[in-house]
């Protein structure tokens, strides 16, 4: 990217044009007035383009663009990813905690649509799984792939098209939401213009990730860098396919959907379920990957494991997705190769648990002593237990109890707080005292604190999840002697309460736990002391001799 | 790094690593654990004779049946069956017996109580809340106080056909709208509104217009709430001398109830329950309390 000052590159120009267009369009949209939501998505698309157009202006008229864009390692991307995963992670906890103390106290959606229930679960989901976890999965990936590459990531301008882009996706997602602009996917609710822009990103993400393998300096791809990719590729494939659809208007908000019936559904759950298998899945385990055997210091248990549970994964998790479709229309066929197909998913789900956890060997004395490696490994313990649990609801007989139930709500939560959260939040406590410079964190004391009182609160969701949605499962299939159903619905919502009431107050911990980690790692950028080589650079003792 | 022909050893585990080294990271070549990979060829062969016994992959016309013959289809069909056949004596005796009948044979109201509590669970608790309370414009189903009636015939007819419905033989009546139609001028309304209260019992504050209201509510209420104000019940027409006020019996929800009118609506449910459940439901409502 040599270039002096006064050139535009190609990516300046292409975002230039971009923007211009996006310009157009937003104004021709909200002066069309085709419904309410475009019209305010219009101007919301002409304000973001005009800042976009501002912020090149400023860009290509700086005198030193050149020499930043030669440092070794574009790590100021990486930087704003810190924050705005910690920033996204707040808002996602605290929506969560909101549409949990609706679910205790109904009285709480104020009577209003736009605090609705039904509009804020979509955006408290689309926050926590793509604004944090994406931004997350974003941010270490593009420091995991330069670090274990030795190479700089590709493009100038396109890492920060990937990340502005992408909040540029989150926040119109998310006002959509609000303003009841939604196509009913579960999520893939934004509309059309909105999964269109993602596309471009995503698209861009790939081509950056892609490029800055094809350069590194050596010659193997680490394992991480396989996950990451997967990723990728997985959810390019997932998002075109779910979201094929054709708008009613190019200049409205609404579009229809490609497929109609059990192929929507089975379409919707083949995605949602790779959502998870591949969002957050492969992506996590990518992070685990890099970041445990670095704070433990030691090497990964094992190569063979992490080759053959890797392709075990990927290829078997594509196939899960109709056990969310048991006893249902989908025919019986499907349904008995979702189930098979996730038991067989078991086992290499296990095999990155047992790499996360045997790299420790060596290492354990350090979990009484660095409180954020041991997060990392009980996320590994949440990742096994969770996916212990997923191949079980998967079977039938336990689905025709658990389907529909808070189970699954406790289930998929033990699954994004105990491992998704937890293996971020020990990439952020990593990460930030590396980028920023720093010796360490601001306080160590303060992430034991984010680690007792979140442990209490995922405790206290998943228990009071599973005491509930066994309870409403046994409710909604009690017989009398006639055939008649003892318990009308209404009474099964009465009987949660308590429940949803302990599950609000696990949230609040959790929201709590995340804002002492806000805090503590906003004190080490502001006020740790600086050192030149942040990242522990002693590899772990070896010697050159015989095999074994 | 290191010279390629010798392996390296990691010193704690003596175990030689993959000689990779990744920004630090590098990786020991342990074998697959025993344990992990029997127990995924196990799951694996799990899958395959699951295969075998149930219906599983989908072939160009058809899919591959499975030798246990299983369809989840036909294993609902019969159950539904089974359970229609083990009702059906009893359905049949409840629709073929006199409503006294029923209230008296107790294995037949056990039967018609568990089927009308459930049907009312499912298609009444809506309106008239899970415990029959009822709320404002939706009647208390627990007293005696009934607009058309409340024995089971004509429990049942009102569930049938419903009120103000779009069933032919709906159950039909039409209290006006004095202010709105201007039958009535505001004062005149504010009179009757203070004589109703006088009716109900409730305390009033201007006893001086009572003669007035008493003429008032001679001319445009008694053709249907009767002379002595107590109701009708073949037009629906509400009792006014007692406390039950369907909308609510304060200055204000009385005003409201003359100058508007009001005309609440329960749907028919004749087509959509069959005769057995709305038979059973009619029993249900019949013996919370004020059945006649």
């Amino acid at each position: 990217m040599q270039q002096n000052s006064t050139t535009l590159s190609f990516g300046e120009i292409g975002l230039f044009f971009l923007s211009g267009s996006t310009l157009l369009y937003g104004l021709v949209a909200a002066s069309r007035r085709v419904d309410p939501v475009m019209e305010i998505h219009g101007y919301l698309i002409a304000i973001i383009s005009l800042v976009a157009i501002f912020l090149l202006a400023a860009r290509a008229t700086k005198a030193d663009r050149a020499q930043q864009d030669n440092e070794p390692y574009n790590m100021d991307v990486v930087k704003a990813g810190a924050i705005a995963s910690t920033f996204w992670g707040v808002v996602g906890f605290a929506v969560g905690l909101v549409i949990a103390l609706q679910l205790a106290f109904p009285s709480l959606n104020f009577d209003t649509a736009y605090l609705n229930f039904g509009r804020l679960r979509p955006l408290h989901t689309s926050a926590v799984i793509f604004a944090f976890g994406g931004n997350i999965l974003i941010m270490t990936s593009f420091f995991v792939v330069q670090k274990t590459c030795k190479a700089r990531l590709a493009g100038d301008i396109a890492p920060w098209f990937v990340f502005w882009g992408y909040q540029i996706f989150i926040v119109m997602a998310a006002t959509g939401y609000l303003i009841g602009g939604t196509q009913s996917k579960e999520y893939a609710e934004p509309e059309w213009y909105v999964d269109l822009w993602l596309t471009l990103v995503w698209v861009t993400y790939l081509l950056v990730f892609l490029f800055t393998l094809f350069k590194r300096k050596e010659p193997h791809i680490y394992v991480a860098n396989w996950f990451y990719l997967a990723f990728i590729v997985t959810v390019a494939m997932l998002h075109l396919i779910n979201n094929a659809g054709i708008p009613v208007s190019f200049f409205g908000s609404k579009s229809y959907g490609l497929f109609a019936g059990t192929q929507d559904a089975m379409t919707q759950w083949w995605y949602a379920h790779n959502a998870v298998g591949f969002f957050l899945t492969a992506g996590f385990l990518a992070i685990m990957y890099y970041f445990i055997p670095k704070r433990a210091n030691r090497p990964i248990y094992s190569y063979r494991l992490s080759i053959i549970h890797f392709w075990a994964l990927i290829f078997l998790y594509i196939w899960a997705g109709p056990h969310h479709l048991h006893y249902t229309a989908l025919p019986d066929w499907a349904q008995t190769l979702g189930m098979t197909f996730s038991i067989m998913l078991w086992m290499p789900s296990w095999g990155g648990m047992i790499n996360g956890m045997m790299t420790l060997s060596g290492a354990w004395d350090k979990l009484r002593t660095d409180p954020v490696l041991r997060m990392m490994v009980v996320s590994t313990a949440f990742y096994g237990m969770s996916t212990f649990e997923g191949p079980l609801m998967s079977i039938k007989a336990v689905n025709s109890l658990s389907h529909y139930t808070d189970w699954t709500i406790g289930h998929v939560h033990s699954g994004a707080l105990g491992w998704v959260a937890y293996i971020s939040f020990g990439a952020l406590y990593c990460i930030v005292p590396w980028l920023w410079k720093k010796e360490g964190l601001y306080s160590n004391k303060l992430v034991n604190w984010h680690f007792w009182i979140s442990t209490l609160g995922i405790l206290l969701y998943i228990c009071a999840m599973w005491v509930s949605g066994i309870m409403q499962g046994l409710m909604w299939r009690a017989y009398d002697q006639y055939g008649f159903l003892e318990y009308s619905f209404i009474e099964s919502v009465e009987a949660m309460h308590p429940y949803y009431f302990i599950r609000a107050l696990g949230g609040l911990l959790f929201v709590l736990g995340s804002l002492i980690m806000a805090y503590n790692l906003w004190k080490t950028v502001k006020s740790g002391a600086s050192v030149v080589t942040p990242q522990p650079s002693k590899a772990p003792t070896l010697r050159q001799g015989e095999a074994a | 790094m290191s010279d390629k022909d010798k392996p390296v050893i990691d010193e704690y585990s003596g175990v030689e690593t993959t000689g990779h080294d990744w920004d630090g990271i590098q990786e020991l070549n342990n074998p697959l654990p025993r344990w992990w990979l029997w127990s995924f060829y196990a799951c694996i062969l799990w899958a395959i004779v699951y295969w075998i016994f149930m219906p599983s992959w989908p072939l160009v016309q058809d899919y591959t049946r499975g030798a246990l013959g299983y369809s989840q289809r036909t294993v609902v069909t019969n159950q539904l069956a089974a359970l229609a056949e083990a009702r059906a004596d009893l359905g049949k005796k409840l629709l073929a017996n006199e409503p006294e009948k029923i209230v008296h044979d107790k294995g037949l109201l056990e039967f018609a109580y568990a089927a009308g509590k459930t049907a009312f669970a499912d298609n009444c608790a809506g309106c008239h809340g899970s415990g029959a309370g009822g709320a404002k414009g939706y009647p208390n189903l627990n007293d005696d106080d009934w607009l058309w009636g409340g024995s089971l015939e004509a429990i049942e007819t009102s569930i049938r056909f419903g009120i103000r419905a779009t069933h032919e033989e709906t159950r039909f009546s039409d209290m006006p709208a004095f202010g709105v139609d201007e039958l009535l001028e505001k004062e005149e309304i504010s009179t009757l509104v203070t004589y109703l209260q006088g009716l109900s019992g409730q305390p009033i504050t201007e006893p001086e217009v009572l003669e007035a209201g008493k003429l008032l509510f001679a001319d445009n209420c008694a053709s249907c709430h009767g002379d002595d104000a107590k109701g009708n019940r073949e037009q629906g027409a509400p009792n006014l001398t007692d406390a039950i006020w369907l909308f609510g019996k304060d200055k204000k929800t009385i005003y409201e109830t003359v100058h508007t009118g009001r005309e609440g609506m329960m749907p028919a449910w004749d087509g959509r329950l069959d005769p057995v459940t709305i038979r059973a439901l009619a029993v249900f409502i019949h013996t919370r309390g004020g059945g006649e």
